[in-house]
């Protein structure tokens, strides 16, 4: 393509800025696949990944709504939730494990669903690479901060 | 007995099968702009005819420089897949009667291929994509001195992915190969499928690692576009969801 003379042509002519010799940039296909394209990769990671998904899932469905039950539907709504029925919950193994098991599964599924989200959306591969390992980051950080939250409340704090 | 045959002439005459209808058609050429329009023609048809015998009339008697491709005109070779009115068909296929005339119809290139000109796109990374999951018979040791055979069962199992006329319809309706074409879509799906659940094939293996990558199956979000695509009545959708199975029965 000889696209170097389109300004000198286009100055001096305002009817067309392209003609045969010099004709427009085709708009390429966001990541085209090509010959050099790298070819497949081992393991079955992403396999592991779809099946996560729908595994996760269907736990999800009994925790979250369970979860979204106990907390604003049942013994008075959303007004009975303070610090003290915080405190009465998770003085009860079977709620802290409900809770932890809920904070891994949500948090792992959302971020592999926004993973997903990020490989379908993210042009170049330099936007992927960093719109990740921010994903990443706020996901170990939002896992490890609630499970050391879970293990270590103490109902007597002031 | 003279008067009912003077009326069915004229009830003939009266009601012209031809309509006046107009094509709405996105034309880009990189020679005149580097944008592409929507252009207008009203075409005298009759609406029993398709699509395609309309951009004929344009091309032969409007516009000669109207570029589409098309070769069979019969739905055989795949050609003239593009999108009419918002959903990819193939415009031998498509008669005007059946996508309401009353109304402009868009025809526009398939979506995620570059546009070259009009109506004709860029297939090489389609076809790629299509040579990268080894669409032929893979078999090991000599070679019988007769055909190899197969029980209608085992030819069965794949009968549907055999229709394919790689028309790209499928993959440029995908959301996914929209945005981003390392994705295999489903076009090469199929048609790893097809020699996949092939009785006399012994590669399946090796096709389903291919397919199995960052950019296989596994990146398919079951949203059925491509078998709403599909001009041959594939189940798509279908073809890959049991390329998935394969996938996971392989290994537990
Ligand atoms: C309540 C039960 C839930 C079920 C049954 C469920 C199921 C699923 C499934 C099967 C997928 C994969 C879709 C695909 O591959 O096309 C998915 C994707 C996703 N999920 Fe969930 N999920 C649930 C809850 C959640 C929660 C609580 C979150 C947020 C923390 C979440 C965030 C996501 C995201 C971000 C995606 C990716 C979206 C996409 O692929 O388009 N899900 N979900
Ligand atoms: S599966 Fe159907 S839509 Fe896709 S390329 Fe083949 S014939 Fe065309
Ligand atoms: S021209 Fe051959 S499929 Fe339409």
């Amino acid at each position: 393509m000889s696209a170097d003379t389109t300004a000198a042509t286009g100055a001096t002519d305002d009817v067309t800025l392209y003609d045969v010799d010099n004709p427009a940039p085709l708009i390429e296909a966001p990541r085209k696949r090509t010959k050099k394209t790298p070819k497949a990769t081992r393991g079955n990671f992403e396999m592991y990944g779809w099946l996560f998904m729908r595994l996760s899932g269907i736990v999800l469905v009994v925790l979250v709504l369970g979860h979204l039950l106990i907390q604003l539907v049942l013994d008075g709504g959303v007004s009975k939730i303070g610090f003290a029925f915080v405190a009465g919950r998770w003085a009860s193994p079977w709620w802290q494990a409900w809770d932890l098991v809920m904070l891994w599964l949500a948090m792992l599924h959302g971020a592999n669903g926004l993973r997903t989200i990020i490989n379908d959306y993210a042009e170049r591969d330099n936007t992927r690479f960093w719109l990740k390992m921010l994903l990443y980051t706020a996901t170990v950080f939002t896992v490890l901060l609630g499970t050391l939250v879970i293990f270590t409340f103490d109902p007597n704090i002031r | 007995m003279a008067t009912p045959v003077m009326d069915k002439v004229e009830a003939a005459a009266a009601a012209s099968p031809y309509i006046t209808a107009t094509f709405r058609i996105r034309r880009f050429n990189p020679e005149i702009s580097d944008e592409s329009t929507w252009e207008d023609f009203q075409v005298e048809i009759d609406p029993k005819e398709r699509v395609l015998d309309a951009l004929h009339k344009i091309k032969w008697e409007l516009d000669g420089s109207l570029t589409f491709r098309r070769s069979c005109a019969h739905g055989i070779c795949g050609s003239d897949a593009m999108r009419i009115n918002g959903k990819n068909r193939l415009a031998c296929k498509t008669l005007i009667k059946d996508i309401n005339p009353e109304k402009p119809i868009t025809v526009e290139a398939i979506k995620g291929l570059t546009v070259l000109k009009d109506l004709v796109v860029d297939m090489e990374p389609f076809f790629q994509a299509y040579r990268d999951v080894m669409p032929f018979l893979v078999t090991e040791g000599n070679e019988p001195t007769r055909e190899r055979l197969q029980s209608p069962e085992d030819r069965e199992r794949f009968d549907d992915t055999t229709k394919c006329i790689l028309c790209a319809a499928c993959t440029s309706s995908c959301p996914v190969f929209w945005n981003d074409g390392q994705y295999f879509g489903p076009a090469a799906i199929v048609n790893a499928h097809r020699f996949i659940f092939d009785s006399r094939d012994e590669a399946g293996e090796q096709r389903l690692e291919i397919l199995n990558d960052r950019d296989g199956v596994w990146r398919c979000r079951t949203t059925f576009n491509c078998t709403d695509a599909c001009p041959r009545g594939i189940e798509v959708t279908k073809a890959i969801q049991e390329v998935k199975r394969a996938l996971i029965t392989r290994r537990f």
